[in-house]
């Protein structure tokens, strides 16, 4: 009895803070968010219980064009971050040599040393027209004129494929280490090729890491606020940017609580088709990965 | 290609080295076809190297490697009509049963029906018709054995390899598995080469044993001549239990030497295989168990041949097996089977004895500066 009693006191306390966490900054937040997105504005000051907020995002198709395209330029961006980094979580987890696997770790870490911000303003010193790549070119030849390469999609997607890399690598690295090479080996013995022994027995072993991957991956992507601003400019059409001048620019606060409920709602759909796609459950996923 | 129906696998002067560790050292062998031929060694004597080889995963720095007759050398370890059971099994975990023997099947471009027929036939044949659709981790160590087992026979392959497949096992199970990998050989028909290190297991299944040491082979033969004839020092004493002093030559007086040991004991020997020895060589003198006498002393004088006398210090009793540890004058501790009935006439710790064997079963061999 005592000892039960003890246990539950050391749980309660080991899980308060964890709880107090969550609570106020993510259960009120979202209340209070709640709250506000089924305001409807139905003069000055005076307010109303309804789903105005809601109903204004369908009808005005910019809203929803936006919340898709930012939906769509994820996706890619979580295609790309993949396919380019499975190969280099491979060579760190399969191929690399006990030591120059903690350097190559690093070296993916270095991004995340730097901020947001100063990691933007790279790309655009790089990026610009007067910037190192437009000058580079003309100083050797290629083209007469300056180029600006800032301000167009590819350029925010190979941003934000450059800063969220790494959180495909992490898991994709951890589930690839747990992996037996001769696991890899009985599949070359049985007479599979390359192109075999990837399709039906790393990346069903990698699968987990994968899904946990996209799914991060796919959240920042779709939630990231910066980089979509500074290298795609004013036409990024991102849908946190919408978010913003709801709140800021409009100081509609009820139409951005809205709005932010939708990314939520849309963000967390994507996720849950994706993994009704691949067959995976979210606890199966975190909990291999 | 006249050898290829006679020989599975051939291997030729093969070696490998991984900067300056010779890992296997001019190997050569020839395994006809149907037979159970093991490779036992001590742990890092080059097994795993030597089947990698042979399996493709390592290519050899020198030496041909023949299967059927046809040098693999060249070819990947996809398209070599060698299968492997690797010693953790290597089992596809995110596959079923069936799935996991139906692979490489699938590799191979064999049609759907016939897939279905195939693993069908196999999981009868290793006596487990019903586990096509339970997952690996559902399966008793025993039985994913067989499964991997399995999985590489359904392939019909020229020569199965297994690397230490029963090391994960608990011991009661070895034991049934190895009787049961014997029988498996049997029915398959098929060329195993087995790798141990545990010369209980090559013993009892193989029809022919190579015994490895440092990269090379030291000897190979079955395992009543690796037991009974063994060629170098080392392997008479890595194949079975043995007596083991070092000593020097007194006199040759083939095919005996008379040898003293550094203990002091001076024992008549039979040189071992191709051993020539001259007066003062150093040695290394090997009596099995099984053939030094114990006796009570009883004043009666004992027939030629070896002998000393000592005290019994313990018996070691194990069935049908007990041994009885005696402690010679010169303090030495010396081994010899005996037979425990649980009667009064069983020896009891504290008495003397005389311990006796004949000359013919004392092995001597001149001592090499790497045995292990
Ligand atoms: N990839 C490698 N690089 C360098 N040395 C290696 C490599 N693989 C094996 N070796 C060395 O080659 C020798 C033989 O190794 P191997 O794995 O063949 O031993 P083994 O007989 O299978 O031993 P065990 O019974 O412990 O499995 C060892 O000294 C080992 O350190
Ligand atoms: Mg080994």
């Amino acid at each position: 009895m005592r000892q039960s009693d003890f246990r539950r006191l050391s749980l309660i306390l080991l899980f308060a803070p964890f709880a107090l966490w969550i609570l106020l900054l993510i259960v009120l937040p979202h209340i209070g968010m709640g709250v506000l997105a089924l305001r409807e504005k139905v003069a000055p000051r005076v307010y109303e219980f309804g789903f105005g907020n809601f109903l204004e995002f369908m009808h005005e198709p910019i809203y929803w064009n936006t919340l898709i395209r930012t939906g769509s330029m994820s996706l890619l961006v979580t295609a790309l971050a993949l396919l380019i980094g499975f190969p280099i979580a491979y060579y760190i987890a399969k191929i690399a040599g006990p030591r120059s696997r903690g350097a190559l770790f690093l070296v993916c870490l270095i991004p995340l040393w730097v901020s947001d911000l100063i990691r933007a303003f790279g790309w655009i010193l790089l990026l610009r027209e007067t910037g190192v790549i437009s000058s580079a070119l003309q100083a050797a030849g290629l083209i007469d004129a300056p180029v600006e390469l800032l301000y167009n999609d590819a350029t925010v997607v190979i941003g934000l494929v450059y800063t969220v890399i790494l959180f495909m690598i992490v898991p994709l690295v951890s589930t690839l280490d747990g992996m037996d090479n001769a696991m890899i080996e009985a599949g070359y013995n049985l007479g599979g090729n390359g192109f075999t022994v990837l399709r039906r027995i790393i990346i069903p072993y990698a699968m987990p890491g994968i899904v946990a991957g996209c799914i991060i991956v796919f959240m920042l992507t779709a939630g990231s606020y910066l980089t979509p601003i500074l290298l795609g400019g004013k036409y990024s059409s991102w849908f946190t940017e919408t978010i913003y001048q709801q709140f800021i620019t409009r100081y509609n606060w009820e139409g951005g609580a809205a709005f932010g409920f939708l990314l939520l709602a849309f963000t967390s759909a994507v996720v849950w088709i994706g993994l009704k796609l691949s067959r995976q459950t979210l606890a199966g996923t975190v909990a291999k990965s | 290609m006249t050898a290829s129906s006679e020989f599975d696998l051939e291997c030729e002067a093969v070696s490998k080295s991984f900067g300056p560790v010779r890992a296997v050292d001019e190997v050569s062998v020839k395994i006809p076809s149907g037979s159970f031929f093991s490779i036992l060694g001590p742990s890092g004597c080059g097994k795993t190297t030597l089947m990698r080889m042979i399996a493709g995963f390592e290519d050899p720095s020198s030496g041909d490697i023949r299967i059927k007759g046809r040098s693999v050398v060249d070819v990947p370890p996809n398209k070599r009509n060698v299968k492997m059971v690797f010693q953790h099994l290597a089992l596809f975990p995110m596959m079923n049963v069936y799935e996991n023997i139906a692979y490489g099947l699938r590799c191979n471009g064999v049609g759907k029906a016939e897939i279905g027929r195939r693993v069908t036939d196999v999981l009868e044949r290793i006596a487990l018709p019903d586990v096509g659709e339970r997952q690996i981790h559902q399966l008793s160590g025993g039985q994913k054995q067989r499964i991997a087992i399995a999985r590489c026979m359904v392939l019909d392959p020229d020569v199965l390899l297994l690397d230490e497949p029963l090391g994960a096992l608990d011991l009661k199970l070895r034991e049934a598995m190895k009787i049961e990998l014997k029988l498996l050989q049997h029915q398959f028909n098929t060329t195993f080469v087995y790798i141990t290190h545990d010369q209980s297991e090559a013993l009892v299944m193989s029809d022919r044993v190579a015994v490895m040491n440092n990269g090379r082979f030291e000897q190979i033969g079955t395992p009543q001549e690796l037991y009974h004839r063994p060629a170098s020092a080392f392997v008479a004493g890595f194949v079975g239990d043995a007596n083991r002093w070092s000593g020097r030559v007194v006199e040759v007086s083939n095919p005996h030497a008379r040898i003293e040991t550094s203990a002091g004991l001076s024992a008549l020997c039979a040189l071992g295989n191709g051993q020539k020895l001259r007066p003062g060589d150093r040695v290394e003198v090997f009596v099995r168990p099984e053939f030094i006498r114990a006796e009570r002393l009883n004043g009666a004088p004992t027939p030629d041949g070896n002998g000393l006398t000592g005290t019994v210090d313990s018996l070691l009793f194990n069935g049908a097996n007990s041994r009885v540890l005696v402690r010679s004058k010169n303090a030495e501790l010396i081994e010899a089977d005996v037979t425990l009935t649980g009667g009064a006439d069983d020896l009891k710790p504290g008495e003397a004895v005389r311990l006796s064997w004949s000359p013919e079963q004392a092995k001597c061999f001149a001592a090499e500066a790497a045995t292990a």
